[in-house]
């Protein structure tokens, strides 16, 4: 439902051009949840950003192409775009705490959205906006339409964010990070509930996180990302069991095993991800990668059918 | 809420008492010098002295002078100035209050309206020349000095151009009570207003237009964009209604000062009989009984104003209620 080929992003600084995704392309089928991992500073957010349209900097240049069930998004008119958003594809944000404006009351902010979007009076916005609040859990739901954002704990909040986020039956969600702010045990109730939510609702999730621990607990297919590339893809199996780039298997080892003995320390990987402004000419990762060899100067296209991996090993004898 | 709205109007009183105390103080305990000498003006008989210590108690406990004083301005009213032999002081001052409000309840309403127009203007066209040209006009208004455009108004009203199909309604200077004459009121003050409010309109442009901006960064703006609300409606209900605080704050203080006498200036450029032209000339000849009284009812202004701000704040958001 969602095609995206060959996105490209670039920022115009002070300091020149500076790509920040280079030639990113995936698809998300009708209904299934696409985990998009990467160390911070990859590139996730900004490129699903792009897909919602809102990067609102005047020095960012888009190109490619982005289509949502067969309708281009990219050059689309804004008020078309507005019309899209929060309807077809809606996004939520990693912090709950500042996600919702503070002066308004839950109810209101989800009634809100159901209203620009549709024609419904007030109090039938209000009616389903209880509905949502108890389709996520929150307790007492009548009451809590009339709570400010700084009433409810983190985790409420980020429920309620989600409940707003489904309130128009969108076909696409992007969740970006939703689980990084909250402590684990809240971690573990919202991933259930974006499980259960994907199931009921049958809309198609985008799952942005650092953390392969959660891709484990949730994606179908996987998106590794690295300095504004893909690096990997495929389904989470493959993706989790036979890794093939270094980056997602040096991912893997900074995850603590689910059985068995912990380690003392986690492997973290050495280095840190190169600045956009002075990009390695041949594979990013190059400079901190355990298995480099002179064919790394290049760029490795990513390549492999549906289980793809930019890397130059596999193909090396 | 109600609780909180309490608690603010009982801490005003209790501000208010401690002002009066204050005041009381430093006008009739200062130490090394007569208040009864300083209340009965220059080069004042004995007779009048006797006259001024029989009247303020100055014989007696110091609790019983500031007892006598409350009452004299609170209750029977009849503070009377001795430079000014006999002129009974607080309706001197009430008469005032009316010319002064007029001027500044009128003035400030144009400056909010014309500040709020400017700084969503001027944050909604960021960077462009709209906003540059709104920015620095706003500048020119911040420092003109009021009695020198309020001369140039009057220059251009009063005479130069007075007889001209543009000027020609303006009215003498002077104030005309609401009361009986609502047109002359009106017309008189129009001008006054206008240069007032002209001061003010630049500054609360600017501060809103930043405080817009900053709202703009916020992450409850792109969760609104998120949303798919219009760039209007994000603006108007979900930036503007976070970046009244200090829009707010600065009213009060303002409000409260130019009440208070700080529209001094204004007054006597324009010939208005209010509280600060009183202050002025009571300072003038050190009458201090209504130096007092204007003190006293100006401070009281501002934390009134203070008091109004902060019921805003709990109006306008819902953290401080609980707080
Ligand atoms: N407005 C911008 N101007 C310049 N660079 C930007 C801008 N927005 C994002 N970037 C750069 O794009 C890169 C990717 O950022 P982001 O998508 O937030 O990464 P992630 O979500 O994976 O942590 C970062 O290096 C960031 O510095
Ligand atoms: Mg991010």
């Amino acid at each position: 439902m969602l095609e995206v080929r060959d996105l490209r992003i670039s920022f115009r600084t002070e300091h020149g051009r500076v790509r920040a995704i280079d030639g990113v392309s995936f698809d998300v089928a009708e209904s299934e949840i696409l985990g998009v991992v990467g160390e911070s500073g990859s590139g996730k957010t900004i490129s699903l950003l792009a897909v919602m349209g809102l990067i609102n900097d005047p020095n960012a240049v888009i190109e490619g192409s982005i289509k949502l069930r067969g309708r281009e998004l990219i050059g689309l008119k804004a008020s078309e775009m507005r019309k899209l958003r929060g309807r077809e594809i809606a996004m939520i944000f990693q912090d709950p705490m500042t996600a919702m404006t503070p002066v308004y009351t839950i109810g209101w902010q989800i009634a809100e959205q159901i209203m620009v979007h549709e024609r419904i009076g007030k109090k039938a916005a209000l009616a389903r906006a209880i509905d949502l609040l108890a389709e996520v859990n929150i307790p007492n739901p009548r009451e809590a339409i009339e709570r400010y954002p700084h009433q409810l704990s983190g985790g409420m909040r980020q429920r309620a964010v989600i409940a707003m986020a489904l309130s128009c039956n969108p076909a696409l969600l992007i969740a970006d990070e939703p689980t990084t702010a909250l402590d684990v045990t809240v971690q573990a109730q919202i991933l259930d509930l974006i499980r259960k939510l994907r199931r009921v609702h049958k809309s198609a999730i985008v799952f942005i996180t650092h953390d392969m621990g959660v891709i484990a607990e949730t994606a179908d297919r996987v998106m590794v990302m690295y300095s504004g590339r893909v690096v990997e893809r495929g389904t989470k199996a493959e993706i989790l069991l036979e890794p093939r780039h270094p980056y997602t298997k040096a991912l893997l080892d900074s995850i603590p095993p689910l059985e068995g003995e912990k380690p003392r320390r986690l492997k973290s990987i050495p280095g840190s991800p190169p600045s956009l402004l002075d990009l390695p000419k041949g594979c990013s990762f190059g400079p901190r990668c355990p298995s480099r060899f002179d064919k790394c100067a290049e760029k490795p296209p990513l390549e492999g059918g549906a289980h793809a991996a930019a890397c130059f090993l596999k193909a090396a004898p | 809420m109600l609780l909180a709205l309490i608690r603010r109007f009982g801490q005003m009183i209790f501000v208010m008492f401690g002002i009066s105390v204050l005041v009381f103080l430093i006008f009739f305990v200062t130490p090394g010098a007569d208040p009864a000498a300083r209340i009965a003006g220059r080069n004042a008989s004995p007779e009048t002295l006797e006259a001024v210590r029989k009247s303020f108690g100055f014989d007696q406990p110091v609790w019983v002078q500031y007892y006598t004083l409350m009452k004299k301005l609170f209750v029977t009213q009849d503070l009377t100035s001795f430079v000014n032999r006999g002129w009974k002081v607080v309706p001197a001052v009430i008469d005032t209050i009316p010319v002064t409000l007029s001027l500044v309840i009128g003035a400030a309403v144009l400056w909010v309206i014309f500040g709020l127009l400017v700084g969503l203007i001027a944050a909604a066209t960021r960077g462009s020349w709209i906003d540059k040209s709104l920015m620095a006009l706003g500048l020119i208004g911040c420092a003109m000095p009021v009695y020198w455009l309020g001369e140039v108004m009057n220059l251009i009203t009063q005479s130069r151009y007075h007889d001209s199909w543009m000027f020609s309604w303006v009215p003498p200077l002077g104030y005309k009570p609401l009361t009986e004459d609502p047109k002359g009121w009106f017309l008189t003050l129009v001008i006054p207003w206008i240069t007032l409010s002209i001061l003010y309109i630049g500054l609360y442009g600017r501060v809103l237009r930043a405080n817009l901006i900053e709202a703009m960064q916020e992450d409850y703006i792109r969760t609104a964009r998120a949303k798919g609300l219009s760039e209007t409606r994000i603006m108007l209900r979900h930036a503007l209604r976070t970046s009244l605080i200090s829009f707010v704050t600065l009213f009060g203080l303002d409000f409260g000062a130019l009440v208070g006498g700080a529209a001094l200036l204004t007054e006597v450029v324009f010939g208005l009989q209010g509280v600060g032209k009183l202050t002025y000339d009571a300072l003038q000849n050190l009458d201090l009984p209504v130096i007092m009284t204007t003190v006293i009812y100006a401070s009281f202004f501002v934390v009134l104003a203070n008091a109004l701000v902060d019921v805003v704040y709990i109006l306008l958001d819902p953290r401080v209620r609980s707080a």
